[in-house]
Formats: structure tokens, sequence, C-alpha cells
């Protein structure tokens, strides 16, 4: 996919959407993602209760690929059970290193695979990978 | 859906190869292996020239050896070049002797030397460092190390987002002030300060000026003498030569107060056991085997400057950075740091878009082969005190021409059609 398109498609959508954008009040884990070179600041929260990550949202500032990709990650996790948004996160940042995914890992990913592209892109990999590592330190402490 | 459309076209027609003869690009082999290159980035580094590249190549196929070490030809050889060199960068900054200039591999590394040798050994408890806020990261954090180290304060002189000094700002040098650091232009505004003054203010009050000379050197004349500097550093890599190797410019009586950086072999006289005399100033100061091909690189790049002129350069340079905050400010969507339309300014500009990040800005026009700088540009305390972000910089050098202005403003354009601002 080429850059531009990149840009027109989801992320778009997402950016000015702005859906998962705000405070989450019953948010049980807050996890802050920091690019100290590029000053993408974003903070996910998570409302995790009985293995399932009830709600998410985020805050901070950051480039339109981060925001995207933290938003459609959001999406993608809400309602699910940890252990299944745990499987996403390793699968996602899989794809960014170049790595090979099944069809049905590729079909779980949904809307992230547009981010698929970035592992040729090096310079945009950490904007893309912030919120899922945001997501994996998370989820890291949670008991699925 | 967006696409190329009929601007797009135009505006590679004009990077035509009669265009590129024109200015000069035929000299920068990269413009053969990417024609379509638009390269606005050499603040961060410059592309190299024929003539460096062939130079440095010549060098390791006919003359390699060991500098300062052994009788073989080779080893006269790769010495008598390295010499050559230092005369040939004192002559072409104006310095009063070869001793006075030390190669290091870059500016970076000159600033640390400096503070960890001059700094450290004369800075004391209640003295004061000052810093102009416009410093690089690397004009700032050695003084920080000093300071924490000594016991010293560090104190810094604020600018308005033109780059002008707020009024007051240089009566933070005082009596107690022993060093004062800043740029000569700033590679994140782009304003050129007015370094004479700052030097005469330094020594009035008894302080050393330390100059990072990386955005001037290859842009600006330089005369280290008329200056009356103390200390002025500069790249290799940011004035058409190779990167690994730069230059500390420093008086010969303070180098020569000044104990040894790095330690090791080269810069010894004799050693025992449990002891070393050192060399005598500059090789005191380079230990270890040391970057011939770089100083041979250097040499050639300083040919290339001489060659072109430098009242050329600066003149073309000036015409695109003027036509360029031109036409980007006649963007309403387009916010444009620094020096404002008709004052001076170096070969770059600083800016921002509405509504667009500039790391994205920059993949957007990086994908249309424009290359820009997009970040912080290693100035963070600069951009805070400002409550700027990031920023977008397009700089510029001989090799560039108003013909990519207009691609860089099409591109904007494109941008912002991308994230939905224009239609059409």
């Amino acid at each position: 996919m080429s850059m531009d398109s990149l840009y027109t498609e989801l992320i778009m959508m997402h950016n000015r959407s702005g859906h998962n954008k705000h405070v989450l009040p019953e948010a049980t884990h807050i996890e802050r993602g920091h690019n100290p070179n590029c000053g993408d600041d974003l903070t996910l929260q998570l409302w995790i209760e009985e293995g399932i990550v009830k709600d998410a949202a985020y805050v901070g500032h950051g480039c339109a690929i981060s925001q995207a990709a933290m938003s459609i990650m959001i999406d993608l996790v809400k309602e699910k059970p940890v252990a299944e948004a745990k499987v996403l996160a390793h699968d996602y940042l899989r794809m960014i290193r170049g790595e090979q995914l099944t069809e049905e890992q590729r079909d779980a990913l949904a809307d992230a695979i547009v981010f698929e592209s970035l592992s040729k892109m090096p310079a945009r990999v950490k904007c893309g990978t912030l919120g899922w590592h945001c997501l994996e330190v998370s989820l890291a402490e949670t008991a699925e | 859906m967006v696409s190329s459309n009929l601007t797009d076209t135009q505006s590679h027609d004009r990077l035509s190869t009669t265009d590129r003869d024109r200015t000069g690009q035929t000299d920068f082999p990269i413009f053969t292996s990417h024609p379509e290159l638009i390269y606005l980035d050499h603040a961060a580094t410059s592309q190299k020239p024929k003539q460096v590249i062939d130079a440095m190549s010549r060098y390791l196929t006919e003359s390699n050896g060991s500098p300062h070490r052994g009788a073989h030809k080779l080893s006269v050889e790769a010495t008598r070049l390295y010499d050559i060199g230092r005369k040939k960068v004192a002559a072409f900054i104006g310095a009063s002797r070869p001793e006075e200039v030390v190669f290091t591999k870059n500016a970076t590394e000159a600033l640390n030397l400096i503070a960890y040798t001059y700094g450290l050994s004369t800075v004391k408890a209640g003295d004061e460092i000052v810093v102009a806020i416009t410093s690089h990261h690397s004009n700032i954090v050695p003084w920080q190390m000093v300071a924490s180290r000594t016991g010293a304060t560090l104190k810094f002189m604020y600018v308005s987002p033109e780059g002008d000094f707020l009024p007051g700002e240089w009566d933070k040098i005082t009596d107690q002030t022993k060093l004062v650091a800043f740029p000569w232009v700033s590679n994140s505004l782009g304003v050129i300060h007015d370094i004479s003054g700052l030097i005469a203010k330094a020594h009035a009050h008894g302080a050393v000026a330390v100059v990072d000379a990386a955005q001037a050197v290859g842009h600006l004349p330089v005369d280290v003498c008329a200056l009356d500097a103390d200390f002025l550093v500069f790249s290799g890599h940011k004035m058409y030569g190779p990167t690994g190797i730069g230059v500390l410019y420093g008086k010969h009586a303070h180098l020569e107060a000044m104990p040894p950086f790095l330690t090791g072999g080269d810069m010894i006289e004799y050693v025992e056991e449990q002891s070393t005399t050192f060399a005598a100033v500059p090789e005191r100061f380079e230990a270890g085997t040391q970057h011939v091909e770089g100083v041979v690189g250097l040499m050639a790049a300083m040919d290339f400057i001489e060659h072109m002129g430098i009242t050329r350069i600066s003149e073309k340079e000036q015409r695109i950075a003027r036509y360029a905050v031109k036409r980007l400010s006649e963007l309403p969507f387009v916010r444009v740091y620094g020096p404002r339309e008709g004052h001076d300014r170096g070969a770059l500009v600083a800016f921002e878009v509405e509504g667009i990040h500039p790391h994205d800005l920059a993949s957007i026009l990086d994908d249309r082969g424009i290359a820009i700088r997009a970040g912080h540009h290693c100035t963070q305390p600069l951009m805070k005190s400002l409550g700027i972000m990031a920023s977008c910089r397009a700089s510029f050098s001989i090799y560039n021409h108003v013909g990519e202005v207009d691609a860089l403003v099409e591109g904007l354009h494109h941008a912002r059609r991308i994230f939905g601002y224009e239609h059409g």
C-alpha cells in the first residue's frame, strides 16, 4: 500500500473522528507511551474486569500514524478477553517486524492490517507500535 | 482518493537535466542515483560532491597508510596529507596557526572536548555558564555536565519566536560568567546571531566564547581571528565533506593550558609504566589513529566551497531561503518560524502546517521524493521555551534551486488534500 493511501484510508477516519480519544474514568490500567525522538506522547487507558477488556480509550498527542494505530487497536481489543488481546498484540508486532502471518492471524487483526506497510518504513515503526507496546505492558501485568 | 495530477508532472518537469546542470547538481552523484530527489535536508547532512568522493577513493586506493607511524612511504604520505589538511583548515577559517586546529569526530565531540578539558579545569563552584537557548543539544548537554560536576550555574539567554534575543538577556553575562556558548546560525530557527557582539560581551566580562559554527561553515565566510572567537567548532559532513571528521578551533593559549581529553597512542611524548608526558598541541587532543581519509575528504570539500565561492553560495542560499519564506508565508495554513520575511536568515526555514503533524508531513513529502527534517531538531529546550512540539525544516545549499521550493509548496497542498483539508 502506498504512503498516500495508507494515510487516506483508515488513518484519517480514526484520526479525525477521535471516538477513542477521551478520558476513561473506569480505567484499571493506565500506560503512557512516549517517543522522545519525535514527541509522540499517548496514554492508553484500559478497563479490565474478569479477564475481559471492558473498555479502552487514549489521551495525548502525536502524529496521525501513532494516533490511528492506537485508535484502531482500541476498536479491536474492546470487549475481547485479555488472552485474545495478548495474541493480537503479539501478532501485530510480528507483522510490523516483517514476519509472515497466517490467513487466520491476518483476519484477526482486521483493520490493523493496514499498518503492514510500516514494516517497510523503519522511520515510522515507532509511531505505529506505540499504542500496542502500551497494551502489551498493561496486559503483561494482568491475569487472564 | 487523491492521486498525482497535472501539477505533479509540472513540478517534476522543473527538475529536468538542464536545470540540474544549471544548478550544479551534476557535481553530486546522489542526484544521478535518485534523479527525482529534492533534497532539502542539507542542515542535517550535506550531499557530497564527486570531488569529495573521488578524493577519498583516490586516497584509499593510492596513499592509505597509518599517519605518524613508521618510516614507509605510505605512512609518510598519509602523514603529509593529514598535516596539509590541518594547514588548509587553518587557512580556511583564518586561524593564526595550524596548531590551533584540532581534528575531532564532529562538532559534538569538539564541544565535549572543550567541556571535559577547558570546562572542568577552569570552571569552579559559584561560576556561571551562559548558553543561548537556540543551542543544539550538543552545545547544552556538555555544559550541564560541567555545571553539575563543578557546582557552577547554567543560565540561558532566551529568544523571541523570530530568534531575536529578548531585551536584557545578554545581561545574564556578568563577571561571574566563565563561559558563553551559542550557535552562529540556529539549526532550528535559522536566525543568524550577532556573534561578534556576543564574543565582545563575553570578553568584556572575562569569559570565553564557544561558537557552534556547524550551520555557518560552508554558508558564510569565516574568520576566527576577526571574530576573536576563543573556540569555534564545526562538522565536515554539513559542509559537503564526509561524516566522522570535525574541527575544533581554539586559541593557542587556551589549547596550551588544557589537559588531554582522550588518552592513548599518538597523543603522547614518553610513556613509562606509571606515568606519561603528553604531546604538544594539537596532537595532545588527537588520540589514536586519525581519520586521514576524512581529512582528505574535508580538504576536497573546502576546495569545492572555494571553487564555488562562498559569496556565490551564500547569495544563492539566501535567495532560495527568502523565496521559501515568501511562498510559505503566503499559505494561510502554514506558520513560519524564525526571522521575518526580509530579514537575514541562515540557509533554512522552519515551519508548521496546521492540522498535520510534522512527521506525517515528512513521510508524505518523502513519498514524493522531497526530503525534509521533522521533529525537535535536537533543540528541545528552545522548542519548549517557544511552546512548539515539533516543526518541519527545509534547508538549502548550492545544489538546490527555487523550483524545489515550488515543489515543496505543491507537496504541502497535496498533504492537505490527503488530510481532507483541501479538495480537487
